[in-house]
C-alpha cells in the first residue's frame, strides 16, 4: 500500500515539530525518516499511525484519505522504540494479541490462532521463546517478538519507531541486516525512523532526511551521500570538513583551497560556505604537484583507514582528511609539511 | 599479644564480614531494641490490653456485647459504608489515575493537589464541610427537607465522610505505578486493533492489578475505621446512625468496659487481617516475579 502526506503541520505548544511535510511512500517500500532528535521524525510515523493527528494537512492510505480515521482501523504495524511488549503476558499472548482482540467473527479460531503466531514467531526466529515472560528475554529478542506482534495482524504498513535506539551497538548491527531480509521476504511498506545515518544507509530503499520539522531531502542513500542538497544534509550524513569562503567566476577560494562551483559563475565574490568530505582530499608530499601547503597535525589508525588532521596556514582552520591504509607504516609523520588537494567539494551561498 | 598480631594477619575476616554502612554491634543491638521497645510499648500491648480486656467477664459476655442489637446495627452499617465508599472510590481511583497519567489536559496540577486534599484537612473538618452543605441550616438543608430526604444524622451522610476521607488511597497507589507505565502498552493495544476497553481490560488493569489491590485493602480499613468525620455527620442515634467506632465510644462513655473492649476487638481483628492481606499480596507479587526470574535462568542454562 503507498501512503502519502500533504501539508503536515503539527505544533507543541510553541514548538513546531512539523511544518509543511509533504512526502509519497512507494508500496512495498523500505524508507527511513532521519534526522537529530527533536527534528519531528517521530512525530511524522505518528500521524502516519494515526497516535497523533496532524493540526493540518492529509495522510492518505492508497489514495484515500485516513487523516483522522482511527489508529484502530488503520491497520498499521507499529514497532516501539522500547518495544511496549505487554509485560504481564508470555511472549505467545503478545503475539496473538492482535488476533485475540478481534470480533468473534472476524477471529481465528484457536488452533488457527495458534498456529499462525508459531509460523510469525519462527520467522523471527524466537520460536523457542512461546512461553517466557518479556523480563526474561533480551533487547533484541524483545524488539524482535514486538516486530513479530505487530506482523501478526497483518497490516499494511509497518511502522518501526528507532526499532533498534534501545539497543547496544552490535545486536544493533545484526538486526539492521535481519530487518532488510525480512523486508525482501515480506514487502510490506515499511517506514522506520532513525537518527543513526549508518543504520539509514544500510538499510533502506530511500532516505527522507528531516531537519526541524522540514523535509531536507529524499532520495537513495547513493543520492545522498554523494549529492546533498543542503549544507545540512552534508554535515549530517556523513563527515565533512566545512569551509567558509567566497566564490566567483564558477570558482570558490575556501581558507585557502581552490574548489570549483559552477553556480557562482558571477564576476563579483560572494561569501559562501564549502563542503568536503575528507576522502576527497588527497595529500602529497611537499615538493609534489599542485595543492595547498599545510602542517600535519595528528595521523590516527581507524580501522582500515588513515586519520590525517592537517592545519592550513592561513590561521586557525584544521582539515581531516580520511585514506586508506594498506598495513605498513604511516606515509605521513606528525609536523611534516605536506599538500593537501581537494578531489571534489560542495559549495552553498551564505 | 598474639591475640593482636593473628587478628591483623587476618584483616580479610574482619573486612569482609564488615560492610561500610554497617555500625557497631552494640549501636546496632541498641537501635533494634530500641526500636522494638518502641513498638511494644505503642502497638503490641494496646492490641494485647484490647482482647485481654474485652475477654475479661468472660467468653459469654463478649459474645452477648457483639451480638447486641446496637452492636450488630453497628457492625451493619460499618459494613454498608465501607462497601460503598470503597467501590465508588475504587471507580474514582482508577479513573482518575486513568486521566492524570494518560492524558495531558488543563488542570492536571490541581487536579492531583485536590485528591490529596482528604489526607490533608482534619477529619473533622470534613465532616463539618457536609454538615455546612448537607445540614437542616446548610445550603441544601432546606431544599433537601422540603423533599423528606435526610443526609446529615443519617446512613447517606455516613457514607458521603466515608468516601471523603478514604478519597485518596486508590489513586495514590495508582498515580504513581501508572505515570512510571506510561503510554505505549496502550498504544501498542490500540495499533494492533484493540477497543478502548479491551485496552483498559487486557492491558492496563492486569498491570496495575496489584497497586489496586494494595490501594482496595488500605481504603477498606480507613473506611471501616473512621471516627472524626462520621462523629460529626453521625448524630450518634444508637442502632440507627452508629458505626463500630462510634459504638466503641458510646459504650466507653458509659463505663461498659467489657462491651466497649468487646466491639473494638473486632476493630482491631480487622486491622491485623489488613495488614496480614497486605503482606500476603507483598509476598504474592514478589514471589510470581522471582519465579519467573528463576524460570528464565533455568531455560539460560537448559
Amino acid at each position: 500500500m503507498s501512503i502519502q502526506v500533504r501539508d503536515l503541520r503539527k505544533t507543541f505548544g510553541h514548538f513546531k515539530a512539523l511544518d509543511e511535510v509533504s512526502l509519497t511512500f512507494n508500496s512495498g517500500e523500505l524508507v527511513a525518516l532521519l534526522g537529530p532528535s527533536g527534528c519531528g521524525k517521530t512525530t511524522l510515523l505518528r500521524i502516519i499511525a494515526g497516535l497523533e493527528y496532524p493540526d493540518s494537512g492529509a495522510v492518505l492510505f492508497s489514495g484515500e484519505d485516513a487523516t483522522f480515521t482511527h489508529v484502530r482501523e488503520r491497520g498499521v504495524g507499529f514497532v516501539f522504540q522500547h518495544y511496549a511488549l505487554f509485560r504481564h503476558m508470555t511472549v505467545f499472548d503478545n503475539v496473538a494479541f492482535g488476533l485475540t482482540v478481534r470480533p468473534r467473527r472476524q477471529r481465528p479460531s484457536r488452533g488457527e490462532i495458534a498456529e499462525r503466531v508459531h509460523r510469525l514467531l519462527e520467522l523471527v526466529q524466537l520460536d523457542w521463546l512461546a512461553d517466557r515472560y518479556p523480563d526474561q528475554l533480551s533487547g533484541g529478542q524483545r524488539q524482535r517478538i514486538a516486530l513479530a506482534r505487530a506482523l501478526a495482524v497483518e497490516p499494511k504498513v509497518l511502522l518501526l519507531d528507532e526499532p533498534f535506539g534501545a539497543l547496544d551497538a552490535r545486536v544493533r548491527k545484526d538486526l539492521r541486516g535481519w530487518l532488510r531480509r525480512l523486508h525482501d521476504e515480506l514487502h510490506v511498506t515499511s517506514i522506520f525512523v532513525t537518527h543513526d545515518q549508518e543504520e539509514a544507509m544500510e538499510v533502506a530503499d530511500r532516505i527522507v532526511v528531516i531537519n526541524q520539522g522540514r523535509v531536507e531531502q529524499v532520495g537513495t542513500p547513493r543520492e545522498i551521500y554523494n549529492a546533498p542538497a543542503s549544507p545540512f544534509v552534508y554535515g549530517f550524513i556523513g563527515d565533512a570538513n566545512r569551509l567558509s569562503g567566497h566564490a566567483a567566476d564558477g570558482w570558490a577560494e575556501l581558507a585557502g583551497l581552490r574548489v570549483p562551483a559552477p553556480e557562482f559563475g558571477q564576476p563579483e565574490p560572494r561569501p559562501v560556505t564549502g563542503y568536503i568530505r575528507p576522502h576527497d582530499i588527497q595529500l602529497q608530499t611537499a615538493d609534489q604537484g599542485e595543492g595547498v601547503a599545510v602542517r600535519v597535525e595528528s595521523v590516527a589508525q581507524v580501522g582500515a583507514a588513515l586519520r590525517v588532521s592537517v592545519r592550513i596556514p592561513d590561521g586557525d582552520t584544521s582539515l581531516q582528511v580520511e585514506l586508506p591504509h594498506s598495513g605498513g607504516g604511516w606515509p605521513f609523520q606528525v609536523g611534516e609539511p605536506v599538500k593537501a588537494l581537494p578531489r571534489a567539494a560542495r559549495v552553498f551561498a551564505g | 599479644m598474639s591475640g593482636v598480631v593473628s587478628s591483623l594477619s587476618t584483616p580479610g575476616n574482619v573486612v569482609v564480614s564488615r560492610r561500610a554502612v554497617t555500625e557497631a554491634a552494640w549501636l546496632r543491638g541498641l537501635l533494634i531494641a530500641l526500636a522494638l521497645a518502641f513498638l511494644g510499648v505503642f502497638l503490641v500491648v494496646p492490641l494485647v490490653l484490647v482482647f485481654q480486656e474485652a475477654f475479661s467477664k468472660g467468653w459469654q459476655a463478649y459474645l452477648a456485647a457483639l451480638t447486641e442489637p446496637d452492636a450488630w446495627h453497628a457492625v451493619k452499617l460499618t459494613l454498608i459504608a465501607a462497601g460503598l465508599a470503597v467501590p465508588l472510590n475504587v471507580v474514582f481511583g482508577v479513573a482518575a489515575a486513568w486521566s492524570l497519567t494518560k492524558f495531558h489536559f488543563r488542570g492536571k496540577q490541581v487536579l492531583i493537589t485536590l485528591i490529596d486534599l482528604p489526607f490533608a484537612v482534619s477529619p473533622v473538618i470534613a465532616g463539618l464541610i457536609y454538615v455546612l452543605v448537607f445540614g437542616s441550616r446548610g445550603w441544601l438543608g432546606p431544599w433537601l427537607e422540603e423533599h423528606n430526604l435526610s443526609i446529615i444524622y443519617a446512613v447517606p451522610g455516613i457514607v458521603l465522610a466515608t468516601v471523603f476521607v478514604t478519597f485518596p488511597f486508590v489513586a495514590r497507589e495508582l498515580i504513581p505505578l501508572m505515570q512510571e507505565q506510561g503510554v505505549s502498552q496502550e498504544e501498542a493495544a490500540l495499533t494492533l486493533g484493540a477497543s478502548g476497553w479491551q485496552t483498559f481490560r487486557r492491558v492496563t488493569l492486569p498491570s496495575i492489578k496489584w497497586g489496586l489491590l494494595y490501594g482496595i485493602i488500605l481504603c477498606n480499613a480507613r473506611a471501616m475505621g473512621e471516627f472524626g468525620a462520621v462523629s460529626v455527620v453521625s448524630g450518634h442515634i444508637r442502632g440507627k446512625t452508629n458505626t463500630l467506632p462510634l459504638h466503641v465510644e458510646i459504650l466507653y462513655n458509659e463505663y461498659q468496659f467489657a462491651a466497649a473492649f468487646a466491639v473494638a476487638s473486632l476493630l482491631a481483628l480487622l486491622a491485623v487481617v489488613t495488614l496480614v492481606a497486605k503482606s500476603f499480596l507483598e509476598f504474592k507479587h514478589q514471589r510470581d516475579r522471582e519465579r519467573a526470574a528463576r524460570a528464565a535462568a533455568r531455560q539460560e542454562v537448559s
